[in-house]
């Protein structure tokens, strides 16, 4: 392997480790109760985030759900900020006001995260315009899940989204589960790109823990996009190693179908691939683990050591002055 | 001798309240680039008519027709307003601004805030409201109140032509999300309307007739008949001061207290239900600052505990109107 694909492809893993790393930090937080709220956690999901951010301009316009940590580091958010925003902080991204489920990092270009299932999609539908009237060849990115896929406004979205050739990306993290509930019972369609199809929008299914087929997916979407063609639809075939939200026991997930999730877990196909190329040691690995690990131990640090917000706060925002 | 040239130099020009809403986009449109009308076939002037001759003076790019896709449509004005557009949506009916409530509520009024402030939304939305035509309860209702129980929205409902133009303009350069409630019934209604950048800000009610005996607060279309009640009861030598409201969120109140402790006698007058309308949150507040200053229980005005019924006899049943005013007012002096 050329050094130089090497080396991108360890700064991709970096990049992994970090949200990886992130989200147990936090959850191991949060079971100690010095977070608290309702957390959703992309720990097996990586790939994807990783996968598509990285093929973006820092002015590309990324928007996510309520599983989005893992968006916004990928997307360039500062993991201290982001932290203190989860811990509910006055350092945070939102000063404490948004949390877990609503991230807004916009000087990385995360617009926003949402509470609301699919709530975001017509969101980056109204980037995308905007970005088309700028003339700067920027796109919108929206991150969802496969229970999306049965809300109106995700049909609505990719009807709009076409008839107007918006440079938007859709990408589906379709990780098989709706909450507690697998697809199947939610719908007949068992593949969202199919959707995006009936309404003309060219899209593929992937495999989400592929760091290379999502990046390769991702780098024909935004060159599409970029040049006008209108918008893409990606979905990605990936799983979640965590429950629905922390806390959730899953019980309605067969182990044997975690078991074999684990095995294609997205950052030890990375470090398989590279190590079989001969293109990195053992030590290297562990050394880019603990320099995540150590950066997060940083983020929890200067998390936990900052303010609460002030009382007077809760009514700050509520409206802009100009 | 001088009178026609003191005529001349202040003529203000008369306009119908739709022509005075479309004054005021199409002045918006031509100083800022950045706004842009969503909505229902609005490239091609709309059902009533006001973005009228828009499109084909700023493009079908700028005046975008929209499928019948309210929520996404009200979604993607919001994306935009973020990527530095300044978005207005319309909505046909505010009985269908349920389709748009999920966007609108949890995203428009909420982002400022859940970001920190690091999002602002300049979006405006425009609805048309209200009874006129027979139109049934899915095109005739008032929901105002809805809108104005959300933290994040501002909502003003002008009741004249001046204050048409002046408050879609106000509401276009704010950077919050303002609902502009339009009242169909009102469109072709006429008033002098100044030359030039008028505005008008949002959250000041506007006196329009001073009195000593009693005060009148009205909202949009039901200042016409409470200023008939106020013509008519002037007659009986009992003297109505009335409070065009505007906006509803903010509410004015200042203005609308100070006119009770003069009065001591307050009447509410609404077109929307009676029971959690804005009138409730009117009463509230006032009584709060003005307790001991008054003689009379607050009474409102407002249409009754139901749909809005078809047949047109029903909906002028309905419909509160300059009797009712009277009779309040009547009820309110006597008790006194």
């Amino acid at each position: 392997m050329a050094k130089k694909n090497s080396r991108a492809l360890t700064e991709l893993l970096r990049r992994m480790w970090l949200i990886r790393a992130f989200e147990e930090k936090v959850s191991a937080l949060y079971a100690e109760r010095q977070i608290v709220g309702l957390l959703h956690l992309g720990i097996g999901q990586e790939a994807v985030a990783v996968g598509c951010c990285s093929l973006l301009r820092n002015d590309d316009y990324v928007f996510g759900g309520h599983r989005s940590h893992g968006h916004a580091i990928a997307k360039g958010a500062d993991i201290n900020r982001l932290m203190a925003e989860i811990a509910g902080r006055a350092s945070g991204y939102c000063g404490g006001k948004g949390g877990s489920m609503h991230i807004v990092a916009k000087d990385a270009g995360f617009i926003t995260a949402t509470g609301v299932v699919g709530g975001t999609i017509p969101l980056a539908l109204g980037a995308a315009f905007a970005a088309k009237e700028k003339k700067q060849n920027q796109v919108a990115v929206v991150f969802f899940g496969d229970g999306a896929g049965q809300a109106g406004p995700f049909h609505e979205s990719l009807n709009i989204a076409s008839l107007w050739r918006l440079p938007v990306i859709f990408v589906c993290e379709n990780n098989g589960y709706a909450e507690f509930t697998p697809l199947s019972a939610h719908t007949k369609i068992e593949r969202l790109a199919q959707h995006a199809k009936t309404y003309g929008i060219p899209a593929s299914t992937i495999d989400g823990n592929d760091l290379f087929a999502v990046r390769d997916a991702m780098a024909k979407a935004v060159e599409k996009c970029r040049g006008g063609k209108g918008p893409v639809f990606v979905e990605c075939l990936t799983h979640r190693l965590r429950g629905h939200y922390e806390g959730d026991p899953a019980k309605y997930r067969e182990l044997s179908q975690l078991a074999e999730w684990k095995k294609k877990d997205p950052l030890a196909r990375v470090a398989r691939l590279l190590k079989s190329k001969k293109a990195i040691t053992d030590k290297e690995l562990e050394a880019i683990e603990s320099e995540a690990r150590e950066r997060v131990e940083k983020a929890a640090e200067f998390s936990m050591s900052s303010p609460w917000p002030a009382s007077s706060d809760v009514d700050d925002h509520v409206f802009a002055t100009t | 001798m001088l009178r026609p040239f003191v005529n001349f130099a202040f003529a203000m020009p008369e306009q119908t309240y739709l022509e005075a809403i479309r004054a005021g986009l199409q002045e918006e449109m031509r100083s800022d680039s950045s706004v842009y009308v969503f909505g229902e076939d609005v490239a091609l002037g709309g059902p009533f008519g006001v973005t009228k001759g828009l499109s084909e003076e700023f493009g079908v790019n700028r005046l975008v027709n929209t499928p019948i896709s309210e929520g996404t449509v009200m979604g993607l004005a919001i994306g935009a307003a973020t990527a530095g557009l300044r978005p207005i949506v319309e909505i046909m009916f505010i009985d269908f601004i349920t389709l748009a409530m999920d966007q609108l509520v949890n995203h428009a009024a909420k982002l400022h805030y859940m970001s920190g402030g690091q999002l602002r939304i300049p979006l405006t939305v425009r609805v048309q409201c209200g009874i006129s035509g027979a139109m049934g309860a899915h095109h005739s209702q008032s929901l105002e109140s809805w809108l104005a129980h959300v933290p994040g929205l501002k909502v003003v409902m002008p009741a004249n032509p001046a204050d048409a133009k002046g408050l879609i303009k106000s509401a276009i350069r704010d950077d919050n999300p303002v609902v502009f409630v339009e009242h169909r019934g009102l469109y072709w209604s006429k008033g002098q309307v100044p030359d030039g950048d008028h505005t008008v800000p949002i959250g000041q009610a506007a006196v329009l007739r001073q009195g000593e005996h009693i005060t009148i607060v009205a909202l949009s279309s039901m200042v016409v008949p409470a200023l008939a009640a106020a013509d008519e009861l002037a007659k009986e030598g009992i003297f109505v001061e009335l409070i065009d409201s505007r906006t509803i969120s903010p509410l004015d109140v200042e203005t609308i207290v100070q006119s009770v402790k003069k009065t001591s006698r307050l009447i509410v007058v609404h077109e929307a239900v009676e029971q959690g309308g804005i009138g409730a949150e009117i009463v509230a507040r006032i009584q709060r600052e003005t307790f001991y200053y008054l003689d009379s229980p607050i009474i409102r005005v407002a249409a009754p505990f139901a749909p809005v019924p078809a047949a047109p006899t029903l909906e002028k049943q309905f419909l509160p109107g300059k009797e009712r005013i009277v009779k309040a007012a009547h009820h309110a002096i006597a008790r006194g």
